[in-house]
Parts: structure tokens; C-alpha cells; sequence
């Protein structure tokens, strides 16, 4: 047996010091401070979002190898849930009153996850349970899961786009000097970083959190430790789709419309954050997210005609560098 | 004779199209070790696989302490007291040595004595306590899983070839604590292909070929009849030594 001491383990924290990097390389091409501070904190507040719906995706990825196409479907369903909760509280919502409209929009949050878990469950038990292992028919099968979902939602609210407007303490900037900073790209920022530091004390301090590492690993020997990973599988699955619910009730506010087709057409985005920040890694993906909203603002005020393809041209990037992700061993 | 804690009759296992286990009669006497030997491709692995539930048996009867387990979920079979350490070692290797071994602990807080005793034969898993799984070499991974089954008292633990690729220091090791579970009195399969390493540790012995069991004895009796190893296994142990 070797009786060296292991030299210690390595941070690896160039992935840490991407985001920093790159607002910190744009500053000069932006030329105006405030100019750059906005396009910033939109884009840290955009990748907040991406991040909130991409995060229980990496972890279906990661820990159960579904490539679960459908998963925008929990990010319509939970913004339209919420409309359930914030039409009849529209009073709340239009009061001057912080408290009162944070009071609406978390019920409205709080709906929108208890649906989207329970669809989540059923999903996985109907629709993604007959396909463990293979990987097309996940594709196929998901795709048109959220197809009948999408459809289903036109049935209940019509072909017509839904309002969701902000409510009245969250409108507007707030003015730090010459910075103008919109008062819901904060709130993003900051229910980011909430649900972020959440995952990562459950990931890293609690045995549920191990086993879902260990079950992302090898779910095998999960098994043979005595755990049901079965279950564990539809518990993360579940989780999963509530945060894409919470995620799909702030991109609903961000966008103050929803359509039923809105989870399908951020689904490039989840995907390609997914892939960059490195399967089954929360942290990752949370570097992925912010990487790409940020890119995406800086593109779309440098070279607008660019902004389009600046995802993949991240991506890219990223893949020849780090060919399994930006985290991932 | 000794009762047997775990018994296999006529066991098949089919893997995809591949017919592995092909009626395999086994008994594992309680409180030995017992060694399954064979060439590559015998099905000792598979055996290993099929007694945990990793592959379901197609035919045939598991019984282990009086109960019918064949076809019984792995987390079922595993809670019913049987530990399993892969021939890949299958370390969780984000995890440190810690959360690998906490995470084994199904039952609640890690015993500080079993924990003392498993250091006793391991010495690294207490000195590189806090680090990853991953950073460790083969040897010390080999230990982490061997502690991870043994973390809490199991009646039966299933090895698959523990002494692969490692350094014959690590193989010491490894046999020091064998020895110690053999005085603990938990019972072992332990499928090797080292007969040297095997052959002062195991009670009894099986040999397997083609999918089933063509040897079934004690291990002393295999050990000095040179022939018998020469007919089984192709190998005379005097070349070995």
C-alpha cells in the first residue's frame, strides 16, 4: 500500500472564472458603463432563468439517461398554472404593496410546482417508463408527450397568447447613478442564486443529495447498497419538473405573455446549457446558463446579426475544450 | 456438515441472446469463505451478478437464509443482508471515502468500532478520509469498496476478483482482511483467479466452466492435489509459487 500523502485535490476553477471573464472582457468593446451594466444584469438575470428551467433536466440527464425532450412542457404548464393562482389575486398583484405582490407570486409559484411535480410523476411513470434505456424512442416519445401537453393547454386557455403581467412593485428600474437596473431582472437574479445554493446544499450536504451524485455515477451499485434508485428516479424527475415550472412562471413574467408553445421554444437554450455546463452537474449548468444569457446580450447589442448563433458558437467552444462539459470528469 | 447460507440449483441466467449460467448447483457454507475459480468467460461474474439481482435468473432457485430470493429486486436482496463489491469496484469517485462509506451505512451514523476495526486492516481509508473517491490508486479504491460492503455487519459479501491489477503489497492487504472477516465470522464468495491468493484463505472451493459448476470441495483438498488443479484450472501451483 502507498503511504504517500495524496497531493491535494485540485479546485477546478477555470469554469468558475468563465462568467467573471467574460463580463470583464466585454466591458471594453461595450465602451459605456452603464451600457454594460445593463446588458449584465440582464443577462445574469436571463441566465438565471435558463439556469432555474435547465437545472432539473441535468440531473434527469445525468442520474436517469432520459434525453427528455419534453420537458418545456412543465415550463408552459407551470406558467399557465400560476395564471390560475394570479388572475383572481389580481388585486394583489396590481396593489402598491411589495408584500402583497409577492404574496400572489409566490402562491402563484407554489401552484405552478405542485402541478408541474405531479405531472412530472406521471410522465415518468406513463410516458418515460417504457423507454429507460432507449434513447430514440425517449426522443420520439417525449417530443410528442409535449406536443399532447401543448395541445392540451390551447384546449383549457385557447389558441390566444395569455397576459401575465408584472406586478406593480416589480415594473420599472431601479436607478443606481447612471445605472438603470429593472427592478424583475433583480428578482430573477436573486431567486436564481436561492434555488441554486438550495441545490447545492442538497447535492453536497444531505444523503438524499449523495445519492443522487452516487445514483448519477453508477445507479447499479446505488442498487446494490440497498437503495431503491427507482424511486429516487421519479423523486428527481418530479423535482425536475417543478423547478421547470418555477422556471417557466418567471420566464412567463419575464416575457408578460405566454403562449403553450413557450416551453418548446426555450427548449434550445435548456439544451444547449445542459450540454455546455456538463450532464448531471448543477454547477455546470449554472456556469452554463450564465455563459450563454450573457453571450446572447452581448452578441445581440455588439453584432445583432450574430446574436443568433452565438449559443452554438459557445458551445462549440466549450465542447473543444472540454469535450464532456464544462464540469463534468 | 455445515448448513448453507446460500444455495443455487440449477440456476441459468440469460443475458440478451447469450445463455451464461447454464444450471449452476452451488452451496455456500455459513461462516466460511468460499472461493469460485474458473477461466475468463466461465461465469463466475455472472453468478455473482444473478445471487444480487443485477441479472434475473431464468430458471432455476436462489435460496439464501431459508428464503427464496431468485428474481427478487437488488436493493430487496441487498437489505436482506447481502453485500457486493464489483469487479470494477464501482467507487463512487465524486464522493469522498467518507460519503461512500456513510452512504453504505443504511441504517444510521457509521459505528466508530467497525470503523476502527475496517481502519485496522485499511490504514489508507483513515488517512485519505476527506479526499475523493476518484483521486485514489487501484489498490485504495479496491479497499473502499471492500469497507463500503462491510461498513455495517452483512451475513454474506460477494468479491469479484479483488486482487486484479493490483501490486502483491495491496494483495497483502487485502488477504489480512479476508482473514479478519473470516473471524468475524460473515461468509464470503469470493470469485478470484489468483489461486495463490485463494488458496490459504478459502474453506471450500468451486470450480466453474462453460456456465456451470464442475468442482464443488474443500479447499485443501484442490490446494494438494496437483493434478486435480492441472485438470481444472490448467496450472500447476508449483510454477505459481
Amino acid at each position: 500500500m502507498s503511504d504517500t500523502t495524496l497531493p491535494a485535490v485540485p479546485r477546478d476553477i477555470a469554469p468558475m472564472l468563465l462568467v467573471p471573464a467574460l463580463m470583464l472582457a466585454m466591458l471594453p468593446f461595450v465602451g459605456s458603463l452603464p451600457t454594460w451594466a445593463t446588458l449584465t444584469v440582464a443577462g445574469l438575470a436571463m441566465g438565471m432563468m435558463i439556469f432555474i428551467m435547465s437545472s432539473g433536466l441535468t440531473l434527469v440527464f445525468g442520474l436517469m439517461d432520459v434525453l427528455n425532450f419534453g420537458h418545456g412542457a412543465f415550463v408552459s404548464v407551470g406558467a399557465f398554472a400560476a395564471t390560475l393562482v394570479l388572475a383572481p389575486m389580481r388585486g394583489w398583484m396590481e396593489a402598491d404593496s411589495l408584500l402583497a405582490n409577492l404574496g400572489a407570486l409566490g402562491l402563484a409559484v407554489l401552484l405552478a410546482m405542485l402541478v408541474t411535480a405531479i405531472l412530472g410523476w406521471a410522465f415518468e411513470r406513463l410516458i418515460v417508463m417504457p423507454v429507460y434505456g432507449q434513447h430514440l424512442k425517449q426522443i420520439l416519445i417525449t417530443m410528442g408527450g409535449m406536443i399532447v401537453v401543448e395541445q392540451l393547454i390551447g384546449v383549457l386557455w385557447g389558441p390566444e397568447h395569455v397576459p401575465m403581467p408584472l406586478p406593480t412593485a416589480l415594473r420599472g428600474s431601479i436607478l443606481l447613478g447612471d445605472f438603470a437596473i429593472e427592478k424583475y431582472r433583480l428578482l430573477a437574479v436573486a431567486v436564481g442564486l436561492v434555488v441554486f445554493v438550495a441545490l447545492v446544499l442538497v447535492l453536497n450536504r444531505t444523503k438524499l443529495g449523495l445519492l443522487i451524485r452516487a445514483g448519477v455515477e453508477n445507479g447499479e451499485m446505488v442498487e446494490a447498497l440497498g437503495y431503491r434508485i427507482r424511486r429516487l428516479f421519479v423523486a428527481v424527475f418530479a423535482a425536475g419538473s417543478a423547478l421547470a415550472g418555477l422556471g417557466g412562471v418567471m420566464w412567463g413574467l419575464y416575457k408578460e405573455t405566454l403562449t403553450a408553445s413557450m416551453g418548446a421554444e426555450v427548449m434550445v437554450m435548456v439544451f444547449i446549457t445542459v450540454i455546455i455546463g456538463g450532464l448531471g452537474s448543477v454547477s455546470g449548468c449554472f456556469i452554463g446558463a450564465l455563459l450563454m444569457a450573457l453571450a446572447t446580450n452581448y452578441t445581440g447589442f455588439l453584432a445583432p446579426k450574430l446574436a443568433l448563433v452565438s449559443h452554438i458558437v459557445l458551445m462549440i467552444a466549450v465542447l473543444l475544450w472540454r469535450p464532456a462539459g464544462l464540469m463534468r470528469k | 456438515m455445515t448448513e448453507a447460507l446460500l444455495t443455487l440449483s440449477g440456476v441459468h441466467t440469460h443475458i440478451g441472446e447469450y445463455h451464461i449460467l447454464q444450471g449452476v448447483d452451488l452451496a455456500v457454507p455459513r461462516g466460511g469463505l468460499t472461493v469460485l475459480l474458473g477461466r475468463n468467460g466461465a461465469g463466475k461474474s455472472t453468478t455473482l451478478r444473478t445471487i444480487i439481482g443485477l441479472w434475473k435468473p431464468s430458471r432455476g432457485n436462489i435460496r439464501f437464509a431459508g428464503r427464496d430470493i431468485g428474481g427478487m429486486a437488488t436493493p430487496s436482496i441487498a437489505q436482506g443482508g447481502i453485500a457486493y463489491v464489483p469487479e470494477s469496484m464501482a467507487v463512487f469517485s465524486a464522493l469522498t471515502v467518507r460519503e461512500n462509506l456513510y452512504l453504505a451505512a443504511r441504517s444510521g451514523p457509521m459505528d466508530t468500532a467497525r470503523l476502527e476495526w475496517i481502519f485496522s486492516f485499511f490504514p489508507a481509508l483513515k488517512k485519505f478520509w476527506n479526499h475523493p473517491a476518484g483521486n485514489l490508486s487501484g489498490g485504495q479504491k479496491q479497499m473502499v469498496a471492500i469497507a463500503r460492503a462491510i461498513i455495517e455487519p452483512r451475513e454474506l459479501l460477494l468479491v469479484d476478483e479483488p486482487t486484479k491489477g493490483l501490486a502483491p503489497a495491496i494483495i497483502q492487504s487485502l488477504a489480512e482482511a479476508f482473514r479478519q472477516l473470516k473471524d468475524s465470522n460473515t461468509t464470503v464468495l469470493l470469485v478470484e483467479q489468483n489461486f495463490n491468493f485463494v488458496r490459504r484463505l478459502g474453506d471450500s472451493v468451486a470450480v466453474m466452466d462453460d456456465g456451470r459448476i464442475v468442482h464443488a470441495g474443500a479447499m485443501a483438498e484442490l490446494a494438494q492435489d496437483r493434478s486435480l488443479q492441472e485438470r481444472l484450472l490448467g496450472l500447476a501451483l508449483d510454477s505459481h509459487q
